[in-house]
């Protein structure tokens, strides 16, 4: 044992390493330019670029909670949508040769020859140049990838009806309610359960607990449809003295 | 005092060369923001790793209340996001760091490809940090089912799917992630899990050595 501090040890079974390399770091001099030592100076830097980008972090955490949507249920309808980094590939797979009988181009053959060229890109590009003027099939083709998941992102974006997918996940309370009371009962006697459902908690229709109308906008809703025409007018058929009877009925819905 | 027990323990462990290892060396100047502002890029790597400790210490934070089961996974998240003191603020940091994670090692990929800094000798870290990036990928993807909510399942269903369409070895990669040849249930809840706890960190860790030990090993690329 001849490093460090010429230690013995009990018992010793170590095999004796007399041929390694000194470990002394070198001198500062022997560096070109302005170098600086990592501990503490460089890391010192580190750290308040950390600092920085950890506010922006936590405001973003603060400003937007993470969302939750309603528990899952394979019974109900659901057209999902994947985490934004994978919105490329799922705009990609709505292309007809990227789907249907083509799917597996779409989800398989092109993402799996962009991750293997990526993996082997040093075999790939193997000229000694590191500028990426001086190499310029790799940065094309680099920049022509950038371009192409850039625009099918956008794509997707812009496609997508934002407001529906919202919706169609958003937790439901469910509200208790009396099946026998008058409200309830002109409200099934109606067209209306056809698209909310027989629990009020939407089908075709949105839910109608805890909309946070009033009775009179309910009725205004009933009579000329919804302020979006998803729901179109003139679907009321019943008597006015019924419709107020609905009406009241779905404002009260509220859970605590 | 300090002063005492490390002398304490480096008589017994002769721990100065593996300080020397991680931290005793020189930062070149042109990776160094104090000296050239365009510098920054070269800090990307260092806030992926930075965004790591984050999404480990919150997710072990998140795991002393999250139950990986059917009937109550989707509650504990509700409960953690609503009752929980600061809970909201724990699950969105995992949350949002997901996302930045990803877009962190996005940049730091950009930066050593146009940088040309995979080029011999380094082919073998570019490897390995292709490697990161399919993990982080994959630990994104298996997070998204734990909340166990409607576009947690959904999505899930199309990205198994996606899966099973792989030639050949699709079926078994289905089963395997979805612990059932036609169920995405209580089987594929368990096993999202497991991967997202233990397989892929696993896994991350040891990449993630190798991608340090060489850093150090070979130092920064030099200036363009």
């Amino acid at each position: 044992m001849h490093r460090g501090k010429g230690m013995k040890f009990v018992g010793d079974s170590r095999i004796k390493a007399n041929h390694r390399m000194p470990n002394v770091p070198k001198d500062y001099s022997e560096y070109p330019g302005k170098t600086e030592a990592f501990w503490p100076n460089f890391l010192l830097k580190e750290w308040m670029v950390g600092a920085v980008f950890l506010i922006g972090y936590l405001l973003l955490t603060v400003a937007h909670p993470s969302p939750l949507e309603g528990p899952a249920d394979p019974t109900k309808p659901y057209t999902p949508l994947p985490d934004w980094y994978f919105l490329f590939i799922y705009q990609l797979l709505k292309y007809t040769y990227a789907s249907g009988p083509y799917n597996v181009i779409g989800a398989i053959v092109m993402p799996g020859i962009a991750f293997m060229a990526l993996l082997l890109m040093p075999f790939l590009d193997t000229t000694p140049e590191r500028k990426p003027s001086k190499r310029p099939l790799p940065t094309a083709f680099m920049m022509l990838t950038l371009a192409s998941m850039f625009y099918l992102t956008w794509e997707s974006v812009v496609n997508h009806d934002w407001v529906a997918g919202k919706a169609q996940g958003a937790i439901v309370h469910e509200v208790e309610f009396d099946k026998e009371s008058e409200g309830y009962q002109a409200y099934s006697a109606s067209s209306c359960i056809g698209c909310h459902g027989g629990d009020l908690t939407g089908g075709a229709g949105p839910g109608l607990t805890n909309t946070g109308l009033t009775a009179d906008e309910i009725k205004n809703i009933a009579i000329n449809g919804s302020e979006s025409g998803a729901m179109p007018a003139g679907l009321w058929q019943g008597t006015d003295e019924d419709l107020q009877k609905v009406a009241e009925f779905i404002e009260s819905l509220k859970s605590e | 005092m300090l002063n005492k027990i490390y002398d304490w323990v480096d008589e017994r462990l002769d721990i100065t060369p593996i300080w020397r290892d991680i931290a005793d060396h020189e930062v070149p100047e042109h990776v160094n923001p104090a000296h050239h502002f365009s510098a920054f890029v070269y800090c990307f790597g260092g806030l992926t790793f930075f965004i790591t400790v984050i999404q480990i210490l919150s997710g072990m934070f998140l795991t002393m209340y999250y139950v990986p089961d059917v009937e109550n996974a989707w509650k504990s998240v509700y409960y953690l996001q609503n009752e929980v003191a600061f809970g909201e603020i724990v699950r969105g940091m995992h949350h949002w760091g997901a996302s930045l994670v990803i877009v962190m090692m996005f940049l730091h990929t950009l930066r050593v490809f146009f940088t040309g800094s995979y080029k011999k000798p380094r082919e073998l870290n570019w490897m390995v940090g292709v490697g990161i990036f399919g993990v982080m990928i994959g630990l994104g993807f298996t997070g998204y089912l734990l909340p166990w909510d409607m576009k947690a399942l959904f999505a899930t269903k199309v990205g198994i799917e996606i899966a099973a369409s792989v030639p050949f070895i699709g079926q078994m990669i289905k089963v395997l992630l979805a612990g059932d040849a036609t169920i995405i249930g209580a089987q594929t809840l368990t096993r999202f899990f497991a991967i997202h706890v233990f397989f892929l960190p696993a896994v991350l860790f040891g990449l993630l050595a190798a991608h340090f030990i060489m850093i150090r090993r070979q130092g920064v690329s030099g200036p363009l």
